[in-house]
């Protein structure tokens, strides 16, 4: 892991009228880490999410993604990076192929690159005996595999994954954060919301979002070790509680 | 560019793929064609009419009879007095109670002018016109012949004028409603698949959360767009072939004018209407709302385009509205090319009124299309 | 009993108030289309275009165009020279009609006391074409009576009045037919439709079965599921109503308890309807594309709401036979505009009747076979 920033924002901040469901978030995430956004549903991580992806322009602050700002440069910002939302969004009508062709390319990967990638990478999930078949007829727990994988397919410089193990099963997670670690270390960055404590613990580094804003920021380690506890379920409760925590 | 092939490409598997689909886009214009060209008739033919004949006459019975050998009348009742309430119309037995009076033979024959009664049942008011036109034109025949049959008869110090009219239908010498109703249907039928099809398709990649994931990746807006569009454009241009072939085999509509003219507006208009139902799309975020959006714009199109009821009838506020309707201009291309033979240099006005159409509703479609929001 | 069904119905009315734009749409189209109907559309011939080709130019000739121009019916756009300028004035759509005179039409007319005059007429539109060509001939027929008379200063032979009462629509309005049919879809729309989506809607989303597992009967949870939208069809049917009678003074002629009778009798029916759909389909999606393409369409077709069933070709008036919509619009119309007792529509009503017994016995048969 270099010290290199991908992801670098200052004071970050999105309003809807006067309600601030980000309120002026400052963090940075470094090239080739596993970042975890983590915080109760309603913290505001979709929200952050989005800006970070280009779905919403922030109302003010700063923030670049792969050396583009979010402000100007949103477009740019999707070509260099791969997106998975909690809820499945491969078409069900296609086929595993035909959504690997379809993905590849819209993202401008060439006939070579995408025969080449899609076979690799369907050979690697081994499902070559129904990449012909319709995904509607494909088993849930492989869907999200697939779904990681063609959102890396064209190798993107970070990958965002908006919780991405919501409803799997605890043995399809396990290899799902298999894949993860597998991307992070062909350099891949991953940023992964999530709210399951122990996903938190296979992130190199974590932010904690309570009401818009980050109120626990570090590796697992280090806030373990500032809230005096042995696990992150307890760092959740207690930065929830609104203990009170320096920032760095 | 390259996107597009791919946005293309995806497009047309799904919509070959879906069951549901496929019959709507393929039996459904058929099917609506031949139905609706034969229910969606105001032909005015078989009008119910009852006779109350006070005088008994050789020269009311002959009236009669010309009644009963008009192809548009059926003579259902014959009374000899008079039903003052009239229970017939009441009933709903009868659409037209024609009365001729006392002494109707007599007074002729002395020249005192005599008056017959209609009473028409006008509920319907646009058959109730026609059909009591048409009772008077029999009326008028009737007299004419008489004129001419007894002028020995008749007072011999007067001669009258005798004016021959030659009445000429223009275009439709035979009165077949079809031949008016199946180029308006044709127009009906494109601009549903581009309304409803269009709309529906975006609104579910809304409901089931992949245009999310498209907004994340670098196509452009104008590439999805056109990715969207295009595949309805195409299968908009196959029903109008398809239609316009049944319109010929089947109900052998005329087709006067050039064939290419109504393809080159079509060309256009389905971008209009395909632009609306981008619109529409963007209005909605259920595939049911998006169809009851594209039910309602639907709707007042239909009712002001002139299909039904024509424009000239309506008042002024009324008929600048339609100056906003692209079905109207659409129907007048097909009929007045189709039946009356025009040329481009008749239509050309709707062509230049529908390309700046197209143009106004795509801009504020792909404004209103957002792949960022906030 | 009564709490529970309480509860169901409030249940309903919070799924169908917090749907604003459907709730819009169901306002709002009969709104709009009433007004555009109103208003807009007319069968009246006025102001129609014309052309004139004389080519004689001389008393009788520019005496019956002044005629004809003088009336509010015809207005001119051109004279014309040739029979192809008239072609051209068809084809770019400026004229509806023209009147040919052949040269000399008055020195033929003196010599030979007769002399022809053509009228043309664009028949693309059939019934305008053929109405505006009768009412051009009806015009040149006045000026020679008028001249005649003027002439000899007796009256002409034969002459034959025709007195056209235009009996319970005297102004020929389109919104008098269009009232109660819009009354008559808009039920259907309400009742069927949307009834069908809200059960196969629960279906969907698994909570049919909560309410089935509930202690509640299943007829209470379908009897507390149509009441909203009936009740809602009410209100859609007097504000249609209402709208008829003071904005364009369509009128209720027969009694109101009958029409009110009726009208729920109707809605009765296509709540059944609704109710059968929604043990057919099991999605929204079918439900809808059944009300829509079975349903709706065939109603708004094949009823008499828009076009005369008696014009239409044998098997489509058999299909209207088994429209319940062909009934109620019978009836209603009669109810409002004829002022019609119940035995005029005795039969009608009958009919209805029976519908509703045979489309509720075949749910409840399907329903049970399905809870089986």
């Amino acid at each position: 892991m270099n010290s290199e920033k991908i992801i670098e924002t200052t004071k970050l901040t999105k309003a809807f009228g006067s309600f601030k469901a980000v309120n002026e978030i400052t963090f940075d995430v470094k090239k080739g880490e596993i970042f975890g956004f983590l915080g109760a549903n309603g913290a505001g991580k979709s929200t952050a999410m989005k800006m970070l992806t280009g779905l919403l322009s922030p109302t003010s602050g700063e923030a670049t993604v792969a050396g583009f700002d979010v402000f100007t440069q949103q477009e740019k910002i999707k070509k260099n990076i791969g997106y998975m939302s909690q809820k499945f969004s491969l078409y069900d009508d296609l086929s595993l192929l035909e959504n690997i062709k379809f993905f590849g390319g819209i993202y401008g990967l060439s006939k070579e690159q995408l025969n080449e990638r899609g076979t690799a990478m369907i050979e690697r999930l081994g499902l070559a005996d129904v990449s012909h078949k319709l995904l509607k007829e494909v088993p849930l727990g492989w869907k999200q595999k697939i779904a990681f994988s063609v959102a890396t397919l064209h190798q993107p410089k970070i990958v965002f994954l908006d919780e991405p193990t919501g409803g799997v099963d605890p043995i399809t997670r396990r290899q799902f954060w298999e894949m993860i670690y597998e991307a992070a270390d062909n350099g891949t960055t991953v940023f992964v919301t999530t709210h399951y404590m122990d996903e938190a613990e296979y992130c190199n580094r974590i932010s904690m979002m309570v009401d818009g804003r980050i109120a626990g920021y570090g590796s697992p380690k280090e806030l373990k070790a500032d809230f005096k506890t042995e696990n992150m379920d307890e760092v959740f409760v207690k930065i929830a509680r609104g203990e009170n925590y320096k920032l760095q | 560019m390259s996107a597009l092939k791919f946005i293309l490409q995806k497009e047309f598997k799904q919509i070959f793929r879906d069951k549901g689909m496929l019959p709507i886009i393929f039996v459904m214009p058929i099917m609506q064609l031949m139905v609706l060209s034969f229910a969606a008739t105001f032909d005015v033919k078989n009008i119910q009419l009852e006779v109350v004949d006070r005088d008994h006459s050789q020269l009311s019975q002959s009236l009669i009879e010309k009644y009963v050998a008009s192809e548009y009348f059926n003579l259902v009742h014959f009374k000899h007095a008079t039903d003052p309430k009239g229970t017939s119309l009441q009933e709903g037995s009868v659409n037209i109670s024609l009365e001729i009076p006392y002494d109707f033979e007599k007074n002729i024959m002395q020249n005192t002018p005599v008056t017959l009664s209609a009473k028409v049942n006008a509920i319907d008011g646009m058959t109730a016109g026609i059909s009591a036109s048409y009772a008077q034109s029999i009326i008028q025949e009737f007299r004419e012949e008489f004129v001419k049959e007894n002028i020995g008869l008749l007072d011999q110090g007067k001669k009258s004028f005798a004016i021959n009219f030659s009445m000429q239908n223009w275009y439709n010498a035979t009165l077949d409603y079809k031949f008016y109703m199946v180029p308006g249907l044709l127009v009906l039928l494109v601009s549903m698949i581009g309304m409803f099809l269009t709309s529906m398709n975006i609104v579910k990649e809304k409901e089931i959360g992949t245009i999310e994931q498209l907004n994340v990746t670098p196509i452009t807006k104008g590439e999805f767009i056109i990715g969207k569009v295009l595949p309805f454009w195409c299968i908009g241009m196959f029903v109008l072939s398809l239609g316009l072939t049944i319109a010929k085999l089947v109900f052998s509509v005329p087709m006067q004018g050039p064939i290419y003219l109504i393809f080159l507006f079509a060309m256009l208009y389905l971008f209009v209407v395909l632009g609306i139902g981008l619109f529409i799309s963007t209005l909605a975020d259920t595939q049911q709302q998006s169809m009851f959006i594209a039910w309602f714009f639907m709707v007042i199109f239909v009712l002001l385009s002139g299909m039904f009821t024509p424009i000239e009838n309506m008042p002024v506020w009324a008929q600048k509205i339609t100056l906003l309707n692209p079905f109207r201009y659409f129907i007048e291309v097909m009929r007045s090319v189709l039946l009356k033979g025009a040329t481009w240099s008749d239509v050309k006005m709707n062509f230049f009124i529908i390309g700046i159409y197209g143009v106004v509703i795509n801009t504020m479609s792909v404004l209103a299309y957002r792949k960022t929001n906030g | 009993m009564f709490d529970r069904l309480k509860g169901i119905i409030k249940k309903e009315f919070y799924h169908i108030f917090r749907d604003q734009r459907t709730l819009l749409i169901l306002f709002g189209i009969p709104i709009v289309q009433i007004v555009l109907f109103g208003f807009a559309i007319s069968n009246e011939i006025k102001n129609v275009k014309i052309a004139v080709l004389d080519q004689s130019k001389d008393e009788h000739s520019s005496q019956i165009i002044d005629k004809v121009l003088s009336t509010s019916y015809f207005d001119l756009d051109s004279y014309v020279n040739s029979l192809d300028d008239i072609n051209d004035a068809f084809q770019k759509g400026r004229i509806k009609g023209a009147l040919v005179f052949p040269p000399k039409f008055s020195e033929t007319l003196r010599k030979e006391n007769k002399a022809d005059v053509q009228i043309i007429s664009d028949a693309t539109d059939p019934n305008t074409g053929t109405q505006i060509g009768n009412y051009l001939l009806l015009q040149v027929q006045q000026y020679l009576m008028e001249h005649e008379i003027t002439a000899t200063s007796t009256l002409p032979p034969a002459l034959i009045n025709t007195e056209v009462e235009m009996r319970y629509n005297p102004e020929l309005k389109s919104v008098y037919m269009f009232v109660p049919g819009l009354i008559t879809i808009i039920l259907m729309l309400v009742c069927t439709m949307m009834t069908s989506i809200a059960i196969t809607r629960e279906k969907e989303t698994g909570t049919m079965e909560v309410l089935l597992a509930s202690p509640m009967h299943a007829s209470i949870i379908i009897l507390g599921k149509v009441t909203p939208y009936l009740l809602l069809s009410f209100v859609n049917a007097s504000l249609i109503i209402a709208l008829g009678k003071f904005i364009f003074e369509v009128p209720v002629l027969g009694s109101y308890v009958l029409l009110i009778g009726e009208i729920i009798l109707y809605c009765l029916v296509v709540l059944a309807l609704g109710i059968f759909v929604s043990t057919v389909a099991e999605t929204q999606q079918l439900a809808l594309m059944i009300s829509l393409f079975a349903l709706f369409l065939p109603t708004m077709l094949l009823s008499g709401f828009i076009f005369p069933i008696e014009n239409m070709p044998l098997p489509l008036q058999i299909v209207s036979k088994i429209v319940p919509a062909t009934y109620f619009n019978i009836i209603i119309k009669s109810i409002m505009l004829k002022g019609a007792t119940l035995n005029f529509i005795l039969k009608e009503t009958l009919i209805l009747i029976g519908f509703f017994f045979i489309l509720m016995g075949v749910s409840i048969k399907r329903f049970k076979i399905r809870l089986e």
